[in-house]
């Protein structure tokens, strides 16, 4: 129904090489492009699969959260991170909307993921072990997100930039409760202080695997670049993160867990940065396979809620029929 | 096959003397439910003091084709902007 009017789009492009470098003029001189406007198959095709692994990794990150939400320690932090929850939920919305300009269905979508053929950022296949974990989360994970997620509020697809707009105003407040929690713990007792190192630690690696596979390695980066749905390359990203990341680290006193970071002159066109030891990209490829410790919890989750809501869904839409009558 | 619930788009009025503004959309199975979705997902931080929600396939849009005949139209007609127009400076402001 919704493909009629405003979402009527047609898929017909002939793609000859005239409409392909009108295109890609378009692009160059910073034009957006709008959900009626012709354009690319492929172009289409990848940026329904970013959105709309973007969208579920929103959707799926609420659940190592949400795991703390019951337990946080004050009612302070527990309204925090219920708001940050909720924003996150919001966030995926955003997104399956601007998914659907490009002619998916969020239910096509939904089953997608819900049948494990859709992607998702594997870092919430890591569970939350410690109320110290939803500090490492909001300061690194979010910060990483963030990184990511800014230079997409220029992304040549109109209605994907314009939610990442709101999505960036929205995001900066989790990375700073979490880094406020990281904080509170690094000043607290020696017990606190492990406990937040502890989640350092362990969220650390799997932050930096956030960006993706190294840029040698990363097959989709050259034409999202020409594109313009990429605005930086994976490498690139992760050192911005990083540049950013250690001396926030340092500043309350943790330890990043990596004994071969050092200070690079050469680096950032000579303007110094950091750079890393290997990442275990065995590692990164096995829990992007599914090979997480919580993967199938959490696709076991997102299946309780959506066939738990059936009711839901099936009552508003009896309902609607009934009050049109 | 579950059958998708209807898509409605949302428009926010962020205050008096601003024009309603198409912020995205929402899925609902009717008005009520509409508003309240587009309440709780698009207004979190104050950003509006009207919604609208209208069925998406309500809406009736022109196609990029429409849209470039008229631009053409209206480029021919150089004489609807002021600065068409020689004045002397010295009229002063016009």
């Amino acid at each position: 129904m919704y493909t009629q009017g405003l979402l009527d789009h047609s898929e017909e492009t002939e793609e000859t090489p005239e409409f392909l470098a009108a295109f890609q003029k378009r692009i160059d001189q910073e034009e957006k492009i709008e959900p009626h406007d012709p354009m690319p198959r492929a172009y289409r095709k990848t940026l329904i699969r970013q959105i709309s692994q973007h969208a579920h990794s929103e959707i799926v990150g609420m659940l190592p959260e949400g795991n703390w939400i019951t337990r946080a320690p004050t009612l302070k932090r527990k309204a925090v991170l219920l708001a940050k929850v909720q924003d996150e939920g919001g966030h995926g919305l955003y997104l399956y909307a601007a998914a659907e300009t490009l002619g998916i269905s969020r239910l096509e979508m939904t089953e997608q993921l819900l049948k494990g053929e859709a992607k998702y950022s594997s870092i919430f296949n890591y569970p939350t072990l410690t109320w110290a974990d939803i500090g490492a989360i909001g300061w690194l994970v979010d910060g990483a997100a963030i990184m990511n997620q800014i230079p997409l509020c220029r992304c040549s697809y109109g209605p994907y930039a314009r939610a990442m707009i709101k999505i960036c105003k929205e995001e900066s407040f989790h990375q700073r409760q979490g880094y406020e929690v990281m904080m509170t713990l690094a000043e607290g007792s020696k017990e606190q202080r492990d406990m937040a190192q502890d989640a350092l630690n362990r969220w650390w690696w799997p932050s930096l695997m956030m960006f993706g596979p190294p840029d040698t390695e990363s097959s989709n980066t050259d034409q999202s670049m020409k594109w313009k749905i990429k605005r930086f390359t994976n490498d690139q990203l992760r050192q911005k993160f990083l540049d950013a990341a250690i001396p926030q680290a340092k500043r309350i006193n943790l330890t990043i867990p990596d004994k071969n970071l050092k200070w690079n002159k050469k680096l950032n066109n000579g303007r110094g940065g950091y750079s890393h030891g290997p990442i275990d990209w065995e590692e990164f490829w096995r829990v992007v396979k599914g090979g997480g410790p919580m993967a199938r919890d959490r696709l076991r989750a997102r299946k309780k809620a959506w066939d738990g809501g059936k009711w839901v869904r099936d009552a508003a839409t009896a309902y609607a029929r009934k009050v049109k009558r | 096959m579950e059958k998708e619930t209807l898509l409605w788009e949302v428009f926010v009025r962020s205050k008096n003397g601003l024009s309603h503004k198409h912020v995205g959309s929402i899925h609902a199975s009717d008005k009520m439910m509409a508003l309240n979705s587009a309440r709780d997902t698009y207004t979190r931080r104050n950003e509006g003091i009207s919604i609208w929600v209208v069925p998406s396939h309500l809406i009736t849009a022109s196609t990029s084709n429409d849209i470039s005949d008229a631009l053409a139209n209206s480029e021919n007609k150089i004489y609807r902007h002021p600065s068409f127009y020689d004045i002397p400076d010295d009229v002063g402001h016009m």
